[in-house]
């Protein structure tokens, strides 16, 4: 008998397992952002003295690992897995730390939504009885993400103003059985929902009702509403995303414009040319590894519901004309 | 095949279509207008003087041609023309010196895959669709041409 599954989709742990240290790095243009107080190292330059920016992002992944265990105060050898997923084809960031790492590696995708979907995983492992401590992990950077899914960085092209801007950066957590706050109290998993944008330029439009739906079923099945959270983060539908799902939520009966924001539109401040706001795997990660985690552990918040999203697309599906697949993933973070 | 959208995803469709904010125009074209005749008069300057080092009209336009292409690559090269492309959009991509960026851009992103399938084979990713169908067009234009003649 399931006994920790409560509705449709949503996890309830016995045992709310703990994040007990975060390690993140962000890009030159994420720091000078308006998060950057919270951001543990920022980098001068893209390519991170590198030869290539694959390796500059893999570079930022394996900082913000050992950054996160440092943080944690446990040694290196207790982490039991390493939960990765980057946006690169066949996860290749993940996969190359993984090797220096040297843990037993769990390879995940969800897009932009990796760092929910990690966290989530992560804690069913260790309440289930599995591990005492893991890491979860995720990356993204601005120049391979161009190059592998729109054009050369030095094409002389416009964006879309629905366009996004790929975080670089890379954001990592140790989740652990340890009782320290904040702790992991439920993980809703998101189905795919696909409203039918094929536009690629425009995800935050796409995913928006992805979000709304996994939104909606944390909500029924919990039997919470969305004054119980402080603040409730959708992680990358940016400006115009947020926006939709907003209008979507107010449709169904829920109004979360009191407590809700998005994690591409906090990133940036809007002078910084990235139109609606940030998205990628680090996009979330950065501002729940920083941001988030540290304005928890100084209480000035004490609920958070983490909704991140991902477009689960690939330029073949684009090309072919297929609409995007979405999903989002609710992690709800509280201090006890 | 794509699967047709269903009655709820053309509504959802419709009102996201609402929703999403328009390029600007107006102020696109504008620059457009501006630079794309600010690069075709550097064009002009340049034929002007090969035709001054004695050239005719006639054989003026090659070099003139290879030395804009040589500007609009450098300008690639120093990591300037996609800075002008952000603001004049088709006003920098139309003239030749954006055939240049097309092609100098995929070639100097993908030199870290090597020479052979990295430069190479990546060079005309973005200027190939446009050598394909302006040789053809070209060909189906002058065979009309040369047919209508005769």
């Amino acid at each position: 008998m399931a006994d920790r599954k409560i509705g449709s989709q949503t996890i309830k742990f016995n045992k709310p397992p703990s994040i007990i240290g975060t390690g993140t790095v962000v890009g030159p243009k994420e720091g000078i952002g308006p998060l950057k107080d919270y951001f543990d190292l920022i980098i001068n330059d893209d390519l991170y003295s590198e030869k290539s920016w694959e390796k500059a992002e893999r570079k930022m992944l394996k900082e913000a690992s050992e950054m996160a265990i440092k943080n944690s105060k446990i040694p290196f050898a207790n982490i039991e897995y390493f939960i990765s997923g980057d946006l690169l084809n066949q996860i290749i960031s993940s996969a190359f730390t993984a090797r220096e790492l040297g843990s037993p590696f769990l390879g995940i995708y969800g897009a932009c939504s990796t760092i929910a979907e990690g966290m989530g995983l992560g804690a069913i492992l260790i309440d289930g009885g599995y591990a005492d401590n893991l890491l979860v992990a995720t990356s993204s950077h601005f120049c391979t993400a161009e190059r592998q899914f729109r054009f050369p960085l030095e094409l002389g092209n416009q964006r879309p103003p629905t366009a996004q801007w790929t975080v670089t950066g890379a954001g990592a957590a140790v989740v652990s059985s340890d009782i320290k706050n904040p702790r992991i109290t439920y993980f809703t998993f998101g189905k795919i929902i696909d409203m039918g944008e094929v536009d690629s330029n425009s995800m935050g439009t796409a995913m928006a009702p992805a979000a709304v739906d996994t939104m909606i079923r944390h909500f029924q099945d919990t039997g919470r509403t969305p004054d119980y959270y402080d603040l409730i983060v959708t992680g990358d539908l940016s400006s115009i995303g947020k926006d939709v799902a907003e209008d979507l939520m107010k449709q169904k009966g829920y109004d979360i414009s009191n407590n809700y924001t998005d994690c591409g539109i906090m990133i940036y401040n809007n002078k910084q040319d990235v139109h609606s706001g940030g998205s990628g795997c680090a996009c979330a990660a950065t501002v729940t590894c920083g941001y988030l985690f540290k304005q928890m552990l100084e209480k000035k918040y004490n609920r958070v519901l983490l909704v991140a999203t991902g477009a689960l697309l690939s330029t073949t599906s684009s090309q072919q004309g297929e609409t995007i697949p979405c999903i989002a993933y609710a992690l709800s973070l509280e201090n006890l | 095949m794509v699967k047709k959208l269903t009655k709820e995803q053309q509504d959802f469709q419709q009102y996201i279509n609402k929703k999403k904010p328009k390029p600007p125009y107006i102020k696109n074209a504008f620059f457009a207008f501006l630079v794309g005749g600010f690069i075709c008069t550097i064009g002009q300057f340049i034929l002007n003087f090969y035709i001054s080092l004695g050239l005719t009209f006639k054989e003026a336009g090659a070099p003139t041609s290879a030395t804009m292409v040589f500007i609009g690559a450098l300008l690639t090269g120093l990591g300037i023309y996609d800075d002008i492309g952000k603001i004049a959009g088709a006003g920098s991509v139309v003239p030749i010196t954006g055939f240049a960026n097309s092609i100098v851009s995929p070639a100097m992103e993908f030199k870290r895959e090597g020479y052979v399938f990295g430069v190479a084979a990546k060079m005309f990713v973005v200027a190939g669709p446009v050598l394909v169908y302006g040789l053809t067009s070209s060909f189906i234009v002058g065979l009309i041409y040369y047919l209508f003649k005769l």
